[in-house]
């Protein structure tokens, strides 16, 4: 028996280590942001308004200091993401209550790893895509219609975010709605009501709950998404909301700041990590609402 | 009771076009998600068709033995020879710079290239030759019509005289395009015509099999920890939100940690496999134990109630019953994790993958960069020839993504039981 003892150990240990990732990730953070947090104060990282992390090389040199205010940050990645969200929401949820309430079922065994396909393109591709197909057109396009915009647009890198998000939403979506009763459906359909009268009045109300997190997991997704705002996005770090400005992201600042030459106790490496503790606290946060919001509507309805 | 109906029935054709509208919405919604798919891979896929072909020059090299040792040929200057062969072909030639502008039209790689092609054939040597060596990648995007010569002059990327020497080379039958393999068999390049994928290849099959052996191992057992032996407390309960949690973290925070805690505190080769692996095993590691775990509980209870009733113990119970059945389940969920590992590109920029090599890395512990890692390097580079490289390399990664996913599929058809 000491044997299966010790078996059992080892599968817990290997179960534990997940919870070792995550401390893992937070002192990581946390160190080196506390060190981050001695040379810049917090009140200046959480409320400034410029961001500008080159410091000079000598301490005496005029501007030595560097700016480290991240709201210009978050403003670009709410706007990117706000775009994604945009074009995501409705192709991914309208697709879910097609696949779910009309399709015939071997259309949906097409369609269904057609839009999975989506999700599993690698974001280098997408990124890619925006940067030398999308943006272009969309300068041209902006061009002939005598708007200035930026080679390095929000707009591109939003839209092709969005695309990479629809299979996220759809199939979450989904899930949520094939949840619901089918007493519910033919209650509905039953009082006379049309097929799109009875998703619009009560499937989708009902499955409200459901799709909120599903579309709150999505918009974590699209926060935390590095590569093609990376190759897409711009460096500039401005306060704009014009969705064809250049704008810039914490994920963007992130790599900038840690690749390439660096010295590892210097502010401007140190806040990379500052920017990562940030990006994890908002995403957890948002991944624990959302999980929490679709765990008790599934109760509700078990 | 006539008025009821009435108005009962009352814009009964208007809600049926509402009907119709809402399905057409639907369909639509579902064509345009498809349609970028398609556009997308299609012209990823076009722009990367270019490096199929690859240009060559015909070019009289003599290589007698007061230009080439017989008994030594690789002593030989071939770099001299390669541009006295062109200076022989174009005589009217005399300027510094036009002789540079001519040295060009042959790849950087020309002078290498002739010496390998005379130490594979040595009875090449004693008179005059015409041996074929890649052209320049600009040579290249003219013969193949990319470059508008239109334009004025300065706004090209060749002059009027190069095009000039190109169309006479041509008219003399002293170009052509070959079936072009050295984009999977070479190493990086500062040279879009002879930089290849298979550095950056073996980077990446170097940390997938670091990445498998970490995280396959500990995922089957937390998986089935969490399934079977697991108790009900709140211990276990922090383990389920946790690793849920862990799937939605933005990948590039994994690469902060290895950053700081591999690199930083644990002191590990830099821009090394080893280390890119450890940063995916981690990030596989939710989907890994999900996957896992979906497996063992699609295995009837009955199966280990079965061994427990004729007397094994739970440990015997479950290795011996369950997990042999959940196997193929595993499996599947694991080329699913390393199909995503494949694909991650964020956080191996942050442990130092985005290093120039040229080298085919020969352990786990040098200097490597990876798949997409290299296609972001080239996607930035400002050459125009490297966009197609950039495209190409895209189509070998998507062909790698597809076949793991297809394997996927099949094992699961061939070994799926149904209970």
């Amino acid at each position: 028996m000491w044997l299966d003892r010790i078996v059992v150990v080892f599968l817990a240990a290997a179960a534990g280590m997940a919870i070792l990732v995550t401390i893992g990730i937070v002192l990581s953070l946390v160190f080196e942001t506390l060190q981050f947090f001695d040379k810049i104060p917090i009140r200046e990282f959480l409320f400034g308004l410029k961001w500008s992390p080159q410091t000079a090389i000598r301490a005496d040199q005029v501007g030595s200091g560097g700016s480290f205010g991240i709201l210009p940050l978050i403003n670009g990645t709410l706007l990117i993401s706000a775009i994604a969200m945009i074009v995501a929401t409705p192709l991914g949820l309208i697709s879910a209550v097609y696949l779910s309430e009309y399709s015939s079922r071997r259309a949906r065994a097409w369609i269904k790893p057609g839009l999975e396909i989506l999700a599993g393109i690698p974001t280098v591709v997408y990124g890619f895509f925006a940067a030398l197909t999308l943006a272009p057109f969309i300068r041209m396009t902006g061009d002939q219609m005598g708007l200035e915009v930026a080679s390095e647009s929000a707009l591109a890198a939003g839209i092709v975010m969005g695309i990479m998000i629809v299979p996220l939403i759809s199939s979450l979506s989904d899930d949520v709605i094939n949840s619901v009763p089918q007493s519910l459906r033919d209650a509905s359909l039953g009082l006379g009501a049309t097929q799109s009268e009875t998703i619009r009045r009560v499937i989708l109300p009902a499955a409200l709950p459901g799709i909120s997190g599903s579309l709150l997991l999505a918009a974590s997704r699209a926060i935390g998404e590095t590569m093609i705002v990376l190759m897409a996005a711009g460096m500039a770090a401005k306060l704009t909301l014009n969705p064809l400005d250049a704008v810039t992201t914490i994920t963007v600042q992130i790599v900038a700041l840690l690749t390439g030459d660096q010295e590892f106790d210097s502010a401007k490496t140190l806040s990379a990590f500052a920017l990562g503790l940030f990006l994890f606290v908002i995403t957890l946060c948002i991944n624990v609402v959302a999980l929490h919001i679709v765990r008790k509507y599934q109760e509700q309805y078990d | 009771m006539i008025e009821l109906t009435k108005k009962a029935g009352f814009g009964l054709a208007s809600r049926h076009r509402a009907e119709q509208r809402f399905r057409w919405a639907g369909r639509s919604a579902i064509a345009i998600s498809l349609m970028f798919l398609t556009l997308m891979v299609g012209s990823i896929a076009l722009t990367a068709s270019g490096t199929l072909r690859q240009a060559q020059i015909a070019i009289q090299i003599d290589l007698g033995p007061q230009n080439v040792d017989p008994a030594d040929p690789a002593s030989a200057s071939y770099g001299r020879l390669v541009k006295s062969g062109l200076r022989d072909m174009f005589p009217d030639v005399t300027s510094r710079r036009d002789k540079k502008a001519l040295y060009n039209l042959v790849s950087f790689e020309g002078s290498f290239e002739a010496a390998r092609i005379v130490a594979e054939n040595p009875d090449l040597l004693g008179g005059v030759q015409t041996l074929w060596l890649t052209a320049s990648d600009d040579l290249d995007l003219y013969l193949r019509g990319k470059i508008d010569i239109t334009l004025p002059e300065k706004q090209r990327l060749i002059s009027d005289k190069e095009v000039a020497w190109i169309d006479g080379l041509q008219a003399s039958g002293q170009l052509r395009r070959v079936g072009n393999w050295n984009f999977l068999t070479n190493g990086d390049s500062r040279e879009p015509e002879i930089a290849g994928i298979l550095s950056a290849l073996v980077g990446s099959l170097y940390s997938l099999a670091v990445c498998f052996g970490l995280s396959f191992p500990i995922g089957i057992g937390a998986a089935i920890y969490l399934e079977e032996f697991a108790p009900a407390n709140r211990l276990s309960d922090l383990i389920e939100v946790n690793i849920n949690n862990l799937a939605a973290v933005p990948s590039i925070v994994f690469g902060l940690l290895g950053l700081s805690i591999f690199l930083g505190y644990m002191g590990m080769p830099r821009s090394s496999p080893l280390v890119g692996g450890m940063v995916l095993a981690l990030m596989t590691l939710p989907t890994m134990i999900i996957a896992a775990r979906a497996a063992l509980r699609s295995v009837p209870p009955s199966f280990k109630e079965g061994a427990l009733a004729l007397g094994a113990s739970p440990v015997q119970a479950v290795f011996h019953h369950v997990f042999p059945v959940a196997m193929p389940g595993m499996l599947t969920g694991a080329i699913i994790g390393m199909a995503q590992a494949l694909g991650e590109t964020a956080p191996l920029l942050m442990i130092g993958m985005v290093a120039f090599i040229v080298d085919i890395p020969d352990s786990i512990l040098e200097p490597a960069t990876a798949l997409p890692v290299q296609i972001f390097l080239w996607a930035d580079s400002p050459e125009r020839a490297f966009t197609e490289k950039t495209a190409a390399a895209i189509i070998v990664l998507l062909i790698f993504l597809i076949s793991m996913n297809l394997i996927a599929i099949l094992l699961r058809r061939k070994l799926e039981t149904r209970f």
